[in-house]
């Protein structure tokens, strides 16, 4: 540097520096980095450690079969029954926790009064602040027997002849029903939350339009607020199927990891992505088990986190939409 | 009459049409938003009450305080359990912050450029990421070359489940500080990190606090990422480790070696596996476990709360 042979290259070099703020912004960048770098590394970690597994069966792995395999012993892997098993628990989840999270959002934003919209929004909270685990044991020991079996029962009996609930559910009301309704509940909070959010920071001239040219509150709610904020509430229901498809313990506790299961059907012991892997990974002894189990994961991975894109996108855009200006 | 027909409004609504019904099915349908709020209120009384009348029929002071005993077998504890879920929430709390606060710096003061909102973006995406694939990520870089499940590994895992929690809150309390402050202290000649650290950090400490013991409520729930990191190891003593280290007067970077490197225990863990054993004394554990989980987690969210609306009547 030729500046740095000129006198004053001391205080130079101090401003340079500026009491430590470079290092400091240097830090800050580093850390910001480190979050994005986390997840790339988790993608990474995921793809390389399933290697084998790719190798071994390649698209097989994923195509849809009518017979598959899931045989540790003889190491053979196909995952379609597990897919089909993780869509059909989500979606169904999803269908039920929809209309009612939205149902929860319009009452707390619009009809309840001020002082319940903080306890109420706090009880919605702590439903999803219990601990998985504890879903799982109060599922297996007081849900399945009480509500789910029941149901199952009914659902064969009357609806049989529908694919989706062909079969008979076993006594113990272990079977994707249970976990599907189990996740009904885990989610409606994640969808309630958002859908809240998006009601509330609609402005009100947007409501009081409505009123003004005669329209009832529900016509106010289902014309206007749920149009003006349908791509906010789309992303809440997406961020709801993400989580379904990746809640783990509750579900492992209630669905049976059947891994074989090749029907639709909902009333059947089944598994997911996220089940499979917590139930048999730290049983697996060959490499191409854990190797299986690890490319469930890279397809968890995946799924998790175009939906997760899309659903923030999507969130992000209807906060840009609103006005700063206009709020309350 | 033609031209009133013109008049009328084009929109989907009509007034006048059909008044009787529109005012039916809006109360039918307010009233089902109502429906639908106590039917989400319903299973969280019930887990609540249920968890609490089981788990208190069973819950005793030897449970925390004392060794599990063998299967089948009356009393006993789960000691190993509440040691590693404190390992771990240490672990991951250690970890997590300090990359989290110093992140949220970043997002806080620069939100407009690629990487402020890269970082935003990135956290609000990691946070949807489950977290049994946190743990698969933590086996494959720690637990994988090392060679054996760790206490490590699991406080790593659980880490990055509580990072986008942490990062996210405090990135909206160190917006909601007044510019002011920062400004003052720059005017006076404080460099940026003394005013990040020492004024801006202080004025949104509680804000922060709150989001640190959110996050760390949500890790200490956490199972999946425990299942092949931890492991679970039910004669994990830290006293016994702490003791023995300490007459064989070894460093204490040995014995802390000796603490976090081996496979531990989880109250999740614990409850999970307990859950599953055809022994009723264990089932009766996994409730009394379940119940002091469940404390744990609403009684932090209720402090939170507080803490979070004592401030805004403050700041007002």
């Amino acid at each position: 540097m030729a500046t740095a042979q000129k006198p004053g290259s001391g205080f130079r070099l101090k401003s340079w520096w500026r009491h430590g703020d470079t290092a400091w912004q240097g830090i800050v960048i580093a850390m910001a980095f480190f979050v994005l770098v986390i997840m790339v590394a988790i993608g990474w970690s995921v793809w390389s450690a399933s290697a084998d597994s790719r190798a071994a069966f390649g698209f097989s792995f994923v195509a849809p079969t009518s017979d598959s395999n899931w045989d540790p012993v003889n190491s053979l892997f196909q995952a379609w029954p597990i897919i089909t098993g993780t869509l059909v628990t989500a979606v169904i989840a999803i269908i039920i926790a929809t209309p009612v999270s939205i149902g929860i959002a319009i009452f707390m934003s619009e009809l309840c009064p001020t002082w319940l919209r903080q306890p109420l929004s706090f009880m919605i909270e702590m439903l999803a602040a219990i601990p998985s685990v504890v879903y799982g044991l109060w599922g297996v020991f007081v849900f399945l027997p009480q509500v789910v079996t029941p149901v199952g029962s009914f659902l064969s009996a009357t609806l049989g002849w529908f694919p989706l609930f062909a079969g008979h559910i076993p006594p113990s009301g272990i079977s994707r029903l249970a976990a599907s309704l189990i996740l009904t509940i885990m989610i409606t909070p994640t969808i309630t939350a958002v859908t809240r959010d998006v009601l509330l920071a609609i402005p009100n001239a947007q409501r009081e339009a409505a009123l003004a040219i005669g329209a009832t509150q529900w016509e106010m709610i289902w014309q206007v607020l749920l149009p003006f904020g349908l791509s906010g509430i789309l992303g809440a229901v997406i961020l709801g199927l993400g989580r379904a498809l990746g809640e783990t313990m509750a579900v492992t506790m209630v669905i049976g990891n059947n891994t074989v299961e090749s029907t639709g059907s909902l009333l059947v012991p089944g598994a997911t992505l996220a089940s499979t892997i917590a139930n048999e990974f730290a049983e697996a002894v060959t490499k191409l088990h854990t190797s299986a189990l690890i490319e469930l994961g890279l397809i968890l991975f995946v799924i998790t986190l175009i939906l997760n894109m899309i659903a923030r996108l999507l969130v992000w855009r209807v906060a840009s939409l609103i006005p700063t200006d206009s709020r309350g | 009459m033609t031209t009133s027909t013109q008049i009328a409004p084009r929109g989907f609504i009509q007034p006048r049409a059909g008044f009787v019904y529109r005012r039916t099915v809006n109360a039918i349908m307010l009233t089902l938003t109502g429906l639908a709020t106590v039917l989400a209120v319903i299973p969280l009384l019930w887990i609540i009450l249920h968890v609490t009348i089981t788990g208190g029929k069973y819950i005793n002071l030897a449970l925390l305080t004392q060794m599990p005993v063998g299967l089948g077998q009356p009393g006993g504890g789960v000691l190993p359990a509440l040691e590693g879920t404190i390992l771990t929430t240490i672990l991951s709390t250690l970890f997590s912050v300090p990359v989290a606060i110093l992140a949220a710096f970043y997002a806080a003061t620069r939100p407009n450029t690629p990487l402020g909102v890269a970082v935003r973006f990135g956290t609000d995406v990691l946070a949807g990421v489950p977290s049994i694939v946190i743990g698969l990520f933590a086996y494959a870089v720690i637990v994988l070359p090392q060679g054996h499940y760790s206490g490590l590994a699991a406080g790593v895992a659980v880490a990055i489940v509580m990072l986008p929690t942490v990062t996210r809150t405090t990135e909206e309390m160190l917006k909601l500080v007044p510019k002011n402050l920062r400004e003052g202290s720059l005017a006076l000649g404080a460099p940026e990190w003394i005013t990040s650290l020492r004024v801006v950090l202080p004025a949104a400490a509680s804000g922060v606090v709150t989001g640190i013991m959110l996050a760390i409520a949500r890790g200490v729930g956490e199972t999946a990422p425990l299942l092949f990191t931890a492991l679970g190891n039910d004669r994990y003593e830290f006293g016994q480790i702490v003791t023995s280290g300490a007459q064989g007067r070894l460093p204490i970077l040995t014995i802390l070696n000796r603490v976090v490197d081996q496979p531990i225990d989880g109250l999740t863990l614990t409850m999970w596996k307990y859950a599953q054993q055809p022994f009723p004394e264990r089932v009766q554990q996994s409730w009394a476990v379940a119940l002091v989980l469940m404390l744990f987690v609403l009684l932090t969210n209720i402090l939170v709360r507080w803490v979070i609306s004592r401030n805004r009547v403050a700041s007002r």
